[in-house]
């Protein structure tokens, strides 16, 4: 719990556009829709806005809250304390206000009861839920819902948003049933309505109109992830539900009628299969890739435990294939709906025996498109499963960021031959490294040369795929991956770095997935306070050069990472070992997005101990 | 005679069988799996189709060694434990002409791919599944596996105190419309039962009772030679034919058979042997199987079929040609739809 009272607002002017709003609700209420509206006005009049879905693991009755973050300097990142609250949770009532900051504003259903001391240096206004909906004709099925597009009109209008903006956003997210549009403006207008003529402006928090975010979307990275993998010609996904990633999965299933029809047939060209099970998920992923066509999964951490045995054989088999890990809290169940960056670990080396894996580590919501269709290329190319690593953060909250971006590769099946390029190999098998770069060719079936087919097996083989245990073989074949696997270092993400504007700083900023809003504002703050720093975000591993030089030329390294042990830390340490001296863990997991408040503090901390900087 | 004459004998694809081999067997001498594999590859040699229309996929045992004896031109895909039904349901969407033999032992099927086999009949992915079933875990060295008969001692386990699953009656309760017992010293019957499951439409379930002779061939044993020998009852004399014409070869008298027409266009011919069993009537089914349980009667031949139910791949709509085969151009959406999806996300 952090002193969010002790947090005061400079000066004692309008704030305008840097603000975090936080609705507290119970689930299952429909609650969706009119924060859906909220931040969508928000980001259509301009302001940079992400929406954070804080859930339980239940369906109806549990408390849960709905974090908008506004940011007119771009800093969509979770903070720590909340600006104004939105409560219609009684449970949760006392304890949502203690996240406010000193000045903070509060909105309350009036039919709570208030704390018996309510904190004095809050603002607070009233809203008549129950009374507005009595005089409101909302269908009975649908009040719970219609309430909350209230307190959208009440907390827009003290904000000072626009009727007409509301309006726009309302009937753009019902484009196509008018009539459900007009009753949810409806009460959203009751609401504005009844906040004009009753409520008194008291707080420092206004919107104001920004030119247009013309080169950004509002989406999530699920939503991004299964369309960037529709547009990379995925051919074959087979699943099982699994909280955070089955989202990701329905939006392919949402979508792939309209997107994957073959132009020429007219037929559907991706088959996406639920299955009994994630051991049947990542077989038939197998299988699928084996058989030739461009496949994938998409789950979580539990979920890849029981894909484990078939990710081994998979990678010694050399099949391609991707495997979207959108990171939940564990070990076990965990914290099923709350976010970490726990797998990283895990998945490096996943399999028994040698396994060493490529992983690629999407930072932004476009970036998730854009790793959906290149994780397929890399994956054919390479003949190896390829891992996505995403987390319920990315995966399933609201995020600003750049449009798509049509796919500038053409879509790589690597090195798959049929009967005719069969012909003119002289002496072809399965694993041999007829090129030198350790990758080799592949027939698939239904190749009908009588030359084409080789038995697959997860035992030792030889260069023709036939059963081999001699011990030269079988160094020679994990040789020949490994050569393999390096030569796509080069194919990777290459990091992305924000410099400092001055030159040769000491500190170093090394994080990788989902913190990247958070960084960013951290390495501003930081700045702020005199703290000069460069960033670079990992993108893949393994890491390549400019990993390593960033490292080398940085005097202390800091590692932000959500999970208890500092993975990407203790990765980097081995990798780079020669400058693991350089590298200091700073890493914490409690189910929630980074803040850069925690990441400043952290870091400030670290500086005083390493005696550089006092504050 | 018979082989050595097929050696220059070619089949309607212009093969011999010898195109149809595999590699030497490595399992041990006298092994009933021996027999299925050469009968796979008798079965597929008088279809008349070639080998690189089938593929090969199993799970881990001696059962699923097998496969590499057998039809070195089909590709072969020897995966994990039990999961070799999931291996399938991926690949059948790769290239719907290509038909996929699954092969499998009790531990792998009854034990640990339990689900996957009920599954994988529930999605009626077209294949046929033949398990090589023996009693005993074979290559962990005899122990005992879910279709054990009760009260069976093997040397290092002791008694099994647990009664038996059976994986015809498992096949039939799941959905599956073509479903066969059959025992690997019934060469002619094993034959004849694979080249009707693989013309089935969608999911053919062949219960292969293939006796081990290292660690359970005890002659009082259910899944022993003696026991098969002595106890075998074949539900008819079974025959499948690819046309009218193979009628008169297979001897039948008119009158004396029943001919079921398969939707291939191929037909099955069964000859009544001691009883009247009518292998279209589930109930029918149900009742052979619950009595063979009761009374260890060793019932062989069909013992269910029905017109196959969608498989997976026609619940999908695909087209007709490979999936595997498809222009890259033709797997990308355009350039348009992108703007609208960036539109539609404004």
């Amino acid at each position: 719990m952090i002193e969010a009272s002790k947090i005061t607002y400079e000066g004692d002017g309008p704030i305008v556009n840097e603000f975090c709003i936080t609705t507290c609700t119970v689930n299952g209420s429909g609650s969706a829709t009119a924060n859906n509206i909220l931040y969508r006005t928000l980001f259509h009049m301009g302001i940079p806005t992400s929406g954070k879905n804080i859930f339980p693991s239940n369906i109806k009755g549990l408390p849960t809250w709905f974090v908008i973050r506004s940011s007119e300097k771009g800093y969509t990142g979770r903070q720590l304390h909340d600006d104004i609250v939105v409560a219609m949770n009684q449970v949760t009532f006392e304890k949502d206000m203690e996240y406010l900051a000193n000045g903070g504003v509060v909105f309350y259903a009036d039919h709570l009861k208030m704390p018996e001391t309510p904190r004095e240096d809050l603002i607070y206004y009233p809203m008549p839920i129950k009374n507005l909906m009595k005089t409101a004709d909302a269908p009975r099925k649908l009040q719970a819902f219609m309430e909350n597009m209230l307190f959208v009109g009440i907390v827009g209008q003290v904000l000072r948003i626009p009727i007409e903006a509301l309006n726009s956003t309302i009937y753009s997210h019902f484009s196509s049933k008018p009539t459900i549009a007009e009753s949810n403006f409806q009460m959203v207008k009751a609401g504005f309505d009844y906040a004009s003529e009753n409520l008194e402006k008291k707080d420092r928090f206004f919107v104001k109109r920004l030119p247009p975010l013309t080169d950004y979307i509002l989406t999530d990275g699920n939503n991004a992830g299964g369309l960037g993998s529709l547009f990379g010609g995925v051919e074959f996904c087979s699943w099982y539900p699994i909280t955070p990633a089955t989202s990701l999965v329905e939006a392919m299933i949402d979508q792939v009628d309209q997107l994957r029809l073959d132009p020429i047939t007219g037929k559907k060209t991706c088959v996406i299969l639920q299955v009994e099970d994630e051991l049947a998920a990542m077989g038939a992923a197998v299988g699928a890739g084996w058989g030739g066509l461009r496949s994938m999964t998409a789950t979580s951490g539990p979920g890849l435990s029981l894909m484990t045995e078939n990710i081994g054989l998979a990678y010694f088999t050399e099949t391609p294939v991707v495997i979207w890990d959108v990171q939940r809290v564990g070990p076990s169940t965990g914290l099923p709906t709350r976010t970490a960056q726990g797998d990283l670990s895990m998945i490096y080396s996943l399999g028994h025996g040698d396994t060493s894996h490529i992983i690629l580590i999407p930072g932004t919501v476009t970036e998730c498109f854009e790793f959906g269709w290149r994780s397929l290329n890399l994956a054919e190319r390479f003949q190896t499963p390829i891992f996505v690593l995403s987390d319920l953060d990315l995966g399933m909250n609201q995020w600003i960021t750049k449009k798509f971006v049509y796919p500038d590769q053409p879509i790589d099946r690597g090195r798959i031959i049929w009967e005719d390029e069969l012909e003119q190999f002289k002496d072809w098998g399965r694993y041999k490294d007829i090129e030198g770069d350790g990758i080799p060719y592949r027939t698939v079936m239904g190749n009908q040369s009588p030359k084409a087919a080789y038995f697959t097996r997860g035992t030792g083989h030889d260069d023709y795929g036939r059963y081999n245990e001699d011990p030269e073989n079988w160094a020679k074949m994990l040789l020949r991956i490994e050569k393999k696997l390096r030569g796509a270092i080069p194919l990777l993400p290459e990091p992305i770095f924000r410099r400092s504007k001055e030159e040769d700083v000491e500190i170093g900023i090394i994080g990788m997935g989902s913190t990247d809003d958070a960084l960013r504002e951290t390495q501003d703050v930081l700045a702020e306070k005199g703290i000069s720093s460069d960033y670079m975000r990992v993108r893949a591993l393994p890491t390549d050069s400019a990993v390593r030089e960033f490292i080398a030329s940085h005097s202390r390294n800091y590692v932000l990472e959500l999970n208890w042990d500092g993975q990407l830390c203790e990765i980097l340490k081995l990798e780079v070992s020669e400058y693991s001296q350089k590298l200091i863990s700073i890493s914490d997991v409690g189910g929630m997005p980074m803040t850069a408040e925690w990441a400043v503090e952290r870091i400030i901390n670290q500086e005083r101990k390493e005696g550089k900087r006092g504050n | 005679m018979e082989t050595e004459a097929r050696t220059v004998e070619l089949n309607r694809c212009g093969l011999t069988l010898g195109d149809y081999k595999g590699a030497p067997s490595t399992l041990c001498p006298g092994c009933g799996h021996n027999a299925i594999a050469a009968q796979v590859q008798n079965a597929v040699w008088e279809l008349g189709l070639p080998p690189e229309r089938f593929v090969k996929i199993s799970g881990i045992g001696c059962s699923s060694k097998s496969p590499n004896y057998f039809l070195n031109r089909s590709f072969g895909f020897n995966g994990l434990h039990g999961r070799m039904p999931t291996l399938a349901t991926g690949a059948c969407f790769a290239d719907a002409s290509i038909h996929i033999l699954g092969f499998s032992g009790d531990g792998d099927t009854a034990s640990i791919g339990m689900g996957h086999f009920k599954h994988v009949i529930r999605r009626n992915v077209p294949m046929t599944y033949i398990i090589e079933n023996n009693g005993v875990y074979g290559l962990t060295k005899g122990q005992f596996s879910a279709t054990t008969d009760q009260g069976l001692v093997l040397k290092h386990q002791g008694v099994n105190m647990l009664p038996p699953l059976d994986m015809c009656m498992e096949a039939l309760i799941s959905g599956a419309t073509f479903v066969a017992r059959a025992y690997s010293g019934d060469a002619k019957q094993l034959k004849e039962l694979i080249k009707a499951a693989i013309s089935q439409r969608g999911i053919a379930i062949i219960d292969v009772i293939s006796p081990c002779v290292t660690f359970n061939n005890k002659d009082d044993a259910l899944q022993s030679y003696t026991w098969g020998r002595d106890n075998e009852a074949p539900l008819h004399d079974f025959k499948h034919i690819s046309n009218k014409d193979e009628i008169d070869m297979a001897n039948f008298e008119p009158g004396t058979y029943r001919e079921i027409k398969m939707e291939d266009g191929t037909y099955m011919l069964l000859r009544k042997i001691d009883r009247d069993y009518d292998p279209t009537d589930r109930n029918a089914a149900l009742d052979l199987l619950t009595e063979s349980y009761k009374n260890k009667y060793f019932a062989t031949g069909l013992i269910y079929f029905s017109e196959a139910t969608a498989t997976i791949q026609e619940l999908y709509d695909l087209p007709n040609e490979p999936l595997n085969r498809i222009g890259n151009d033709r797997l990308r959406p355009t350039q348009n739809m992108l703007v609208e999806i960036n539109r539609s996300l404004y």
